[in-house]
């Protein structure tokens, strides 16, 4: 299962580092949550993957389920959409003031 | 109970920040209650720094977890005294904000966006805990991200979509690299990971998660070829915002791999910290190039920075006692120094009315203090003795002299005199020669402010008899990891 989950999120990765390359902005933004979509998997799978026990550790269990990678992917969670929600309003006052959305036309001169 | 007050940098700017949000109408109260929070906070950094020295460092079991399981915060040596120049920053940023920030910016919320910022930046600098990094890394980027927009012009928009897609993309890197660490080693509590990597002798893929992470906070940091996103969007906010990005946002890239590379990643230096030197080397030659490249005044002063992290970074690469307290001690120079700078450029643009040196000129003539007081922090930031930047970049270059790496301290002295000439060119350029009508006069707030941070470099250089001695002590600490394991882990 691990195996397939880190396949998943290396794919997500690639997808979000294409998105990333590409010029139209609110294409690059989906990259990003892509991205963030990848490491948050990636995270739970480095947790290692197991079902049916409890996320407690005492004496006597043996079976358990490590809870810090959760707490970690839930950190992570909020602060990527905290910053995809500020990256689309800040993508949409560039579009309006730039009166372009294409990178390459953003570039802007050294004398202004 | 003493160590309860670890919490308390961090609290105290972000309780005041959250409280100043509810106040954006009242800009007068709003000053008033932000020189109060900093010269407490600065009171308080003051007290943390004379009892660590004089006793033990502090450690912070929150919630009263024991470490490794818990959150821990750590005062040691280096991070008190990293707190302490972030909060004079912060005082002097405060001073020079008082004239500069408009109620209109107020009202944009730039207050609690600055003091979320201040304590973004002191948490990182405080925590003793990879994972608790990356969130203060996340919380000081978001202040930062509110920050650079403040203002709403077209260039502004522009370049803080480049300078907002980097840090993610980097950031989410590094969660990815905390994940990878956590797999291999079963930790995210810095000193464990320390204890844990040494134990195997830190293996081929734990030096690939070393790299992942050094191209982590090489994207903070600026470095070489990770640079490009910084110059042109510091340039773009109020001078005040652009003061703070150079004195504090990449430093806090510098401090983490201080930390990390002497605590955690030093079991292979002839691979990680040969690769640093060389990309330190590097980084100061084209940083210079491009200050030297450009007739915009605030652009020259950005690409400054990328030289001054070249040098931290060769005292890191180094890797020994006197190299790392010359990275620490150009560490602190460097904060007062930009911060000054960034102020005294945004005084002389407005002065000037424009950003281009060709069409600058005689203004010493209009306002002298201005100009004197640019030129000396041009000295300062060159490191001619006896100021601040010579003691430094001394240590510096003695520790790469002492380890034989000729070739790149040559490289560092060649630029120390290019960044002379480059910024020696804007004191020629505004003050010499006829004098252009001035648009507006120098605000005498500004000039106390940065007054206040030349005095600093001043002094550090002076009396480099009295603050050596500390810093070293801090060094000899970063130099021997098991000292700061010992401590965190009480074995």
């Amino acid at each position: 299962m691990e195996i397939v989950m880190s396949i998943l999120a290396g794919t997500l990765f690639a997808a979000g580092v294409y998105l990333l390359l590409q010029k139209q902005l609110i294409k690059i933004v989906l990259g990003t949550v892509l991205l963030s979509h990848g490491a948050h998997l990636f995270i739970l799978t480095m947790g290692k993957l197991n079902r049916g026990a409890p996320p407690i550790l005492e004496k006597g269990i043996t079976e358990y389920t490590d809870p810090l990678p959760q707490a970690l992917i839930l950190t992570s969670i909020v602060i990527s959409f905290g910053i995809t929600s500020f990256l689309l309003v800040l993508a949409y006052r560039t579009y309006q003031s730039n009166k372009t959305d294409m990178m390459d036309q953003l570039r802007g001169t050294d004398d202004e | 109970m003493m160590s309860n007050l670890v919490f308390l940098p961090i609290f105290i700017p972000l309780f005041v920040g959250a409280l100043l949000v509810f106040l954006k109408n009242r800009h007068q109260l709003t000053i008033k209650i932000s020189y109060l929070t900093v010269l407490l906070n600065l009171g308080l950094s003051i007290f943390l720094s004379y009892f660590v020295f004089t006793h033990h460092p502090l450690v912070l079991e929150t919630g009263g977890w024991k470490a490794p399981f818990g959150i821990i915060l750590v005062a040691d040596k280096l991070s008190v005294i990293m707190t302490l120049s972030v909060n004079v920053i912060a005082l002097a940023s405060v001073i020079f904000a008082s004239s500069s920030v408009t109620s209109k910016m107020t009202k944009h919320y730039f207050y609690p966006l600055f003091f979320i910022l201040i304590a973004g930046v002191s948490g990182a600098f405080l925590t003793g805990d990879l994972f608790n990094l990356f969130v203060f890394f996340e919380v000081l980027l978001m202040a930062s991200y509110g920050l650079i927009i403040i203002g709403g012009s077209k260039q502004q928009f522009r370049e803080s979509v480049k300078y907002i897609l980097l840090n993610l993309f980097s950031s989410i890197l590094f969660v990815t690299t905390v994940a990878f660490l956590y797999s291999v080693t079963g930790t995210v509590n810095m000193a464990q990971l320390g204890e844990r990597v040494a134990e195997v002798e830190q293996q081929g893929i734990l030096t690939g998660i070393a790299i992942l992470l050094f191209v982590v906070f090489a994207t903070k940091g600026a470095l070489f070829p990770l640079y490009f996103w910084l110059p042109k969007s510091y340039i773009v906010p109020s001078p005040v915002v652009s003061a703070l990005f150079g004195a504090l946002l990449t430093k806090v890239g510098v401090y983490s791999m201080l930390r990390v590379y002497t605590l955690i990643f030093s079991h292979k230096l002839e691979l990680t910290h040969t690769f640093f030197i060389w990309v330190a080397a590097i980084t100061m030659l084209i940083g210079v190039i491009g200050a030297l490249s450009t007739s915009n005044v605030k652009l020259i002063i950005a690409y400054n920075i990328m030289p001054a992290i070249g040098f931290m970074l060769l005292g890191i690469g180094t890797f020994s006692a006197e190299s790392l307290a010359g990275t620490i001690y150009y560490l602190i120079h460097d904060m007062a120094i930009k911060a000054a700078l960034f102020f005294l450029a945004g005084l002389l643009v407005w002065h000037a009315g424009t950003s281009n040196l060709n069409k600058m000129g005689g203004y010493i003539k209009t306002s002298p203090l201005l100009g004197w007081m640019f030129f000396i922090a041009a000295l300062i930031l060159a490191g001619i003795p006896p100021f601040s930047g010579f003691i430094g970049k001394y240590l510096l270059l003695r520790g790469a002299f002492d380890e034989e790496h000729y070739f790149v301290a040559g490289i560092g002295l060649l630029s120390s005199l290019l960044i002379l000439f480059s910024v020696i060119r804007i004191f020629i350029g505004a003050f010499w020669g006829e004098l252009k009508e001035p648009k507006e006069k120098v605000r005498r707030s500004g000039l106390v402010a940065s007054g206040l941070l030349i005095a600093i470099s001043i002094l550090l250089g002076v009396g480099a008899e009295w603050f050596y001695p500390y810093i070293q002590s801090a060094a000899d600490n970063l130099i021997d990891p098991q000292i700061y394991i010992d401590f965190v882990l009480k074995e």
